[in-house]
């Protein structure tokens, strides 16, 4: 009986949840991906939202299995866009995106098994062509096309955003837990599956995937009487080093600053 | 005149009863289906009522006595008086039995006016308080109305403003007594209580049977609902079963959420759904209310009984409070099925809506991804026993007994326990392996969760690793384990031998298989686990095993069938709802006041609330525990090479 946020007013909002299979990280066993199913529930709260959940996979038994975990959260379908293994989805995705046009879609930053790179969100944002945030935590408000949303920084920290829409979200592992998956639900709700065109991605097929092994990590110890640094200490995540920090300087300036380092790094080859 | 008016006032009296009866049956019927025997129903009612429902009644001599001579005088009036007034046939004996029974009848309604003056409050008041009033009008009225008919007065004796007395005396006792008896008022206990007799839904309760196990949902039909929200989602015979309380308040008085301020009260509980079923609002309802609750409720939006938002006729907290300790259940003289209706509410809550509260949600993914309610690697199962090489029953073609180690295997004090057993069961030579990884959860709490589909789930995984091995019998010192691979399992197809250890250590004593010290700790309580005592009936072999160790127990003023529960049943730890104060502290109250220095017991999970209770306090201690520390220095003779005893190394 848990009241839920329930006054966010975003009339005729649609939003599009890209949902993937999870793994039990003790048993491996199929289940809701945590992370989506957080991305799911930040779509559940909105009022007035409409919710279509989307998987992209083989269809397999044990892939429907997972699904049913989302619709045991009360949500009615998933559409399960049929693909064989190794396909790449990203252009499948992309197209089906582009017809049903929801003006925000929702994904975990990434995926319990198979390539797990996280990627997918930027691809599809860079094929689509809509602005992409990563670590959503919350969305505070839709409003004429732009919505305010919270995003998760290091440390508990969070940072408020307005974002245009149609936008693509990546939801952060602090987002709020997901609702219970009931059996009832769960049971009734209907997966339907839509045949098309794998696109196979031929470096993926080559790859051999292992199970991940947890690396011993060196620790670093501060050796201070201050209970706050030895936590900062203990809860910081590695920054990048260098950088340079810009201020005051106009949008123009600031957009060739980052257009330059995105050249430097190779991530904008031209 | 009164020769025309009582059998007119009889005639109507019955006629209306007819009619309200079906009414109240077709209102019963509403309910979901559930087979009975309808003949065989009715016969079994008469001695039902004499011999398993009076065992109950009988606990509380002062209303037991009152009870047969207000009720056996009133039906034998009533017979006698349809026959004498209403065909007026007075003459020879039947008159003077006539007048013998409503004098005896008389004598109980005093009683039961004596009860009521200054009533205890499990006691409901309302029409109730009027009831003994009812009953000395009737009895009153009925022998002075025969006193003529007998010749001890004469014909028309008094003015006609007599006889106007006697046919209101009459008409208010047979309005009350007849047809109010299936019209709804005090009354309607006998009508529906005995009817539930005949059609309870657990018919191997009676004749000293016992039946209390879950029923199973069919969850292959997919048209088949998932637990009750609605009244007509229960059964028929639950219905009937309901509107067969008499408010005594017996179980309130037993129900430790009650006496800890959580918001149940049984009774209340099964006058909620009296009320679901009729008037739709608790406004009319005269006893004490859940605790800490307040006002009016009605049955919610689409005639639901628990809301999901704001309030309807029961709150969900109050149904998550039950420790599912069958106390009420044991208490109640119309043997009415309590924990059913919780668990069937529950169910609802858990399989429609996913709103299991508290840390229920964490458990029960637990259950599912890990097999085990901490989420602890189900290939871990076995790491506290490393040293103990444990003898593996897929390395075995058979073995004498399959020892069913538990959930306990993850907890630090319940390897205690478990490392005290199998030194016994060394100690006796038992021919014993376990399934080790491959066991799972039994599956209890995520049933009483309500979470029906993963405990089927684990069930039937479960039943088939037992059916790959071979093996005589089960034993376990989890009594949740073992009540539900002796009692519910059998629905799936799993039928086993299951003993509690506290059974089995006796049979090993007994049998001479091992040899014990006496044991020197003081002085000893013994506490009854809700799930080896009143679901299995099993009071005896824990007492004898601490006979045969020398110890007197001191038992406490609620032992036996009346023990008081841990608070550690039907997942109420996981939910954990609030309330005044704890139920193991009250637990721990109770064992304080026999000034034992030591209570045994013989369950995971009483261990756990127990000695969660702060220190000081008496010592708690599992019974193997008791018995391994006096296990004596005899070596018994090895047959079994397996059973390796770990060697001393000298290095
Ligand atoms: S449920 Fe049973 S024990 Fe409780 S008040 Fe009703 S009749 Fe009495
Ligand atoms: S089973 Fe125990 S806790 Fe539940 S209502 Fe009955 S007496 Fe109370």
């Amino acid at each position: 009986m848990k009241p839920r946020e329930s006054d966010k007013k975003s009339a005729s909002l649609s939003i599009s949840v890209l949902v993937s299979t999870g793994r039990h990280p003790i048993t491996g066993r199929p289940g809701r991906a945590d992370q989506d199913s957080r991305a799911v529930e930040l779509a559940m709260n909105l009022q007035g939202g409409s919710v279509s959940l989307l998987h992209a996979g083989q269809p397999t038994e044990e892939c429907k299995e997972a699904l049913r975990g989302y619709l045991g959260m009360g949500i009615d379908r998933i559409s399960l866009i049929e693909q064989s293994e190794h396909a790449d989805i990203t252009e499948v995705l992309t197209k089906t995106l582009k017809s049903s046009n929801p003006s925000l879609v929702l994904a975990g930053t990434q995926a319990e098994q198979g390539e797990g790179s996280g990627l997918l969100p930027f691809l599809l944002a860079e094929s689509l062509g809509w602005s992409l945030v990563s670590g959503l935590v919350s969305i505070e408000s839709v409003e004429n096309g732009q919505a305010t949303i919270l995003q998760a920084l290091p440390r508990g920290q969070r940072r408020r955003l307005k974002v245009r829409l149609p936008a693509i979200a990546t939801v952060d592992e602090s987002a709020e837990r997901a609702r219970q998956s009931a059996f009832g639900p769960a049971r009734r709700g209907t997966i339907e599956t839509i045949s098309e065109a794998s696109h196979i991605d031929e470096t993926l097929a080559s790859f051999e995937i292992k199970k991940a092994r947890v690396r011993p990590k060196r620790l670093k110890i501060v050796k201070s009487s201050s209970a706050r640094d030895r936590f900062k200490a203990a809860a910081a995540k590695s920054g990048g080093g260098g950088g340079q920090v810009l201020s005051d300087v106009s949008a123009q300036e600031g957009a060739e600053a980052i257009f330059k380092l995105l050249q430097e790094e190779n991530v904008l080859k031209l | 005149m009164l020769d025309i008016l009582m059998p007119l006032l009889l005639a109507a009296a019955l006629v209306l009863a007819v009619v309200g009866a079906f009414r109240r049956i077709a209102m019963w019927r509403r309910g979901r289906p559930s087979p009975v025997n309808i003949m065989k129903g009715l016969t079994s009612i008469p001695k039902r009522y004499l011999v398993d429902l009076h065992h109950v009644v009988e606990r509380d001599k002062y209303i037991a006595h009152t009870h047969v001579a207000t009720a056996g005088g009133f039906v034998a009036s009533m017979v006698l008086a349809i026959i004498v007034h209403g065909f007026d046939l007075a003459s020879g004996i039947l008159g003077w039995l006539l007048l013998l029974f409503t004098a005896i009848m008389f004598v109980g309604s005093v009683l039961v006016y004596r009860r009521r003056i200054n009533p205890p409050a499990r006691l409901s008041k309302g029409p109730f308080q009027r009831l003994p009033k009812s009953l000395i009008a009737f009895s009153v009225g009925m022998f002075l109305t025969t006193l003529p008919a007998v010749g001890l007065m004469p014909e028309n004796a008094g003015s006609w403003v007599f006889a106007l007395v006697l046919v209101v005396l009459v008409a208010w006792g047979v309005s009350e007594l007849v047809f109010g008896m299936t019209w709804g008022g005090p009354m309607k206990h006998a009508f529906a209580g005995a009817l539930h007799l005949g059609f309870h839904r657990r018919q191997e309760r009676f004749g000293g049977g016992r039946s209390t196990g879950l029923k199973p949902l069919n969850l292959d039909d997919e048209s088949s609902p998932l637990g009750v929200i609605k009244p007509e989602e229960f059964t028929w015979n639950q219905r009937l079963g309901f509107d067969a309380c008499v408010q005594c308040g017996r179980c309130e008085a037993v129900c430790p959420a009650f006496a800890a301020g959580q918001p149940l009260n049984p009774k209340k509980l099964i006058q909620d759904m009296v009320a679901s079923m009729t008037t739709g609002t608790d406004a009319n309802y005269a006893g004490s209310n859940y605790p800490g609750q307040t006002g009016t409720h009605e049955v919610g939006p689409g005639g639901v009984l628990v809301a999901r938002e704001g309030k309807a006729l029961v709150d969900a907290d109050t149904l998550w409070s039950c420790t599912t300790c069958r106390a009420c259940v044991e208490e109640c003289p119309m043997m009415i099925e309590h924990v059913d209706a919780v668990v069937d509410i529950r169910r609802h809550l858990t399989l429609e809506h996913g709103e299991t509260p508290g840390k229920g949600a964490d458990v029960l993914n637990n259950l599912i991804a890990t097999d085990n309610p901490g989420g602890f690697s189900p290939n871990s199962r076995m790491n506290w026993a490393t040293d103990l090489e444990l003898p593996m029953l897929k390395d075995r073609d058979h073995a004498e007994v399959l020892l069913w180690l538990g959930d306990g295997v993850f907890d630090m004090r319940n390897q205690r326990t478990l490392r005290a057993l199998i030194k016994v069961l060394r100690a006796g030579n038992v021919d014993f392996a376990v399934l080790g990884n491959d066991e799972r959860d039994s599956g209890d709490l995520a049933r009483r969760l309500g979470d029906e589909a993963t405990f089927q789930s684990l069930a039937k995984r479960n039943i088939a690793t037992l059916a790959k091995h071979s093996f005589d019998c089960i034993v376990t010192c989890d009594p949740h384990s073992f009540h539900v691979l002796k009692n519910e399992y059998g629905d799936f197809g799993g039928h086993y031998e299951v003993y509690h250890h506290s059974g089995y250590l006796n049979l090993l004593i007994d049998s001479g298989r091992v040899s014990l010290n006496k044991a020197d700790v003081g002085t000893v309580t013994y506490h009854d686990p809700c799930y080896l005592g009143r679901y299995n009936g099993e009071y005896d072999a824990p007492r004898s095993v601490l006979k045969a160790l020398g110890l007197e127990v001191n038992e406490m003023a609620r032992s036996g069938y009346r023990s008081r529960c841990c608070g550690g049943g039907g997942g109420a730890p996981v939910v954990d709802v609030p309330g005044k104060q704890r139920i193991p502290d009250m637990r721990m109250e109770d064992i304080r006041e026999t000034g034992a220095e030591i209570v045994a017991v013989g369950c995971p999970q009483c261990t756990a609330m127990l000695e969660g209770v702060v220190e000081p306090r008496p010592d708690v201690k599992d019974i193997a525990e008791l018995v391994a520390d006096a296990l004596s220095d005899t070596p018994a003779p090895r047959s079994h090479a397996d059973n390796k005893e770990p060697v001393e190394v000298v290095a």
